[in-house]
């Protein structure tokens, strides 16, 4: 019987990120290239907004993974809490600086779009705010990994830190919405009847955000194992001191 | 629980409790703020309301990691959890009295700062309110922080940089409250999600940090 549970043995993970991520790293590489490359010169002009629309084909993906990577990181650190696959908390560590780094690719296009098109880099906007909360969240994730020596007892405070956090996040979206109005528009792609965005945006849009997930699996794969092989060496010289 | 109580209590108000600190530390910010901005009365008027709300938050951040490092370093710490007590009541009873030693005197003395900072008239009844609700979510949210960190040589700067995102919608609602009662507008939405906050923070916090010292203790 295989289940999904098997990848929880560091070596059955190891053994299949072994042929597995040099496969994600290329496509994600190659997915990528195709959509970036797709969206910018190969997309007309928004009739009001010019090119400069077209750095929806970085935000949106970064902002999209900004958020998945804090939901990955949530339900990595439950796996841990209940059933203590070191994995699973492996891989909640190595996605925090992934998903730290999105958000502020997310912030930075976001205020180079908006100086041309709302006149200002910053805005106290909920959304806007919301996202630099989420960042500050990531950095106490980060601290609270980074100051811990014992890796059982850091995988398990960060683990709490994360459900509370997650909670927390949510109420200051929400607070953020209730503060102040916005400037940002709504959610760039949505199922409901009469989206406003062409299929010419939305096909390399799409690919670039399947590609950025590639990126994000991939980097928190490589991240994953070289957190398994330092744990592991820190073992062997254990053992070895105490031969 | 009571003796616990009280011996936390006893434990802040001697000398190096740090009782007063955070009193003193609240007044200074209400002090330098008018300093930095200009003594203009309608633009004080304005920013009091959150000047008031971010002095609060910061000055029961202060006194923070008192509630558990004393503890953890004579074992005591070690004592309360093996009492019979639950770990639960300790925690609570711990941020309660955080609450009535920081928490309450912040409150107190808040209309009296809200005079320097000319806050307008409407909205002192507010101020009072809006604090007595919204503080005990800042002493429960803390004791989590501070019982994340408890085992951690030099924690307090960890420890601030993992409470003030928690202390985000708190603050929100409650300056919220203020600035509202100031100009006179309807203050029932924000009032209520406050103390939404609170209750919900008070409800499940302690649990989360009875769970993050069983952690650290083992």
């Amino acid at each position: 019987m295989s289940s999904l549970w098997e990848y929880a043995n560091p070596l059955k993970f190891m053994r299949t990120t072994d042929w597995l991520l040099p496969i994600v790293a290329v496509a994600a590489v190659v997915i990528t290239t195709i959509g970036l490359v797709w969206g910018f010169f190969f997309t007309p002009d928004d009739f009001r907004q010019g090119s400069t629309v077209k750095i929806v084909f970085i935000h949106v993906p970064a902002a999209m993974m900004a958020i998945n990577a804090w939901v990955m990181m949530l339900v990595a650190s439950l796996v841990w809490l209940i059933r203590r696959h070191h994995v699973s908390a492996l891989a909640a560590r190595a996605a925090a600086p992934v998903g730290a780094v999105m958000t502020v690719i997310g912030l930075i296009t976001g205020a180079v779009w908006g100086q041309p098109m709302w006149g200002t880099w910053w805005a106290w906007d909920p959304r806007l705010t919301a996202f630099l909360i989420l960042f500050l969240f990531y950095l106490g994730y980060i601290a609270m990994w980074s100051a811990i020596d014992d890796p059982d007892t850091g995988a398990d405070l960060t683990a709490v830190l994360c459900l509370v956090g997650s909670v927390f996040a949510v109420l200051s979206r929400y607070a953020a919405n209730f503060w102040n109005q916005g400037l940002h528009q709504g959610a760039s792609l949505s199922v409901a009847p009469g989206t406003r965005m062409d299929w010419a945006y939305k096909a390399p849009l799409y690919t670039c955000m399947v590609g950025f997930g590639l990126i994000f699996l991939a980097l928190v794969l490589a991240g994953t194992r070289t957190e398994i092989r330092a744990r592991r060496m820190k073992a062997l010289v254990a053992r070895e001191r105490m031969a | 629980m009571i003796a616990l109580l009280i011996r936390d209590m006893r434990l802040a108000f001697r000398a190096g409790g740090g009782f007063g600190l955070g009193l003193a530390f609240f007044l200074i910010l209400a002090v330098l703020v008018p300093l930095g901005v200009g003594p203009d009365r309608t633009t004080l008027a304005l920013i009091a309301p959150g000047i008031l709300w971010v002095g609060a938050l910061l000055a029961c951040l202060l006194s923070l990691d008192r509630i558990f490092a004393l503890d953890y370093e004579d074992g005591s710490l070690d004592l309360l959890a093996t009492a019979p007590v639950p770990l639960e009541g300790v925690v609570s009873i711990k941020a309660l009295a955080h609450w009535l030693t920081t928490g309450v005197p912040l409150v107190l003395v808040s209309p009296v700062l809200g005079l320097l900072l000319s806050l307008p008239v409407p909205a002192y009844g507010w101020l009072l309110l809006s604090l007595m609700l919204g503080t005990p979510a800042l002493s429960v949210i803390g004791t989590f922080g501070a019982a994340l960190t408890v085992g951690l040589k030099r924690g307090g700067l960890l420890l601030s940089l993992l409470v003030l995102p928690l202390y985000i919608p708190t603050l929100v609602f409650g300056a919220e409250v203020v600035s509202r009662g100031a100009q006179g507008l309807a203050v029932g939405t924000p009032l209520a999600l406050l103390a939404g906050i609170t209750a919900g923070a008070v409800a499940l916090l302690p649990f989360a940090s009875a769970y993050v010292i069983r952690i650290n203790l083992r």
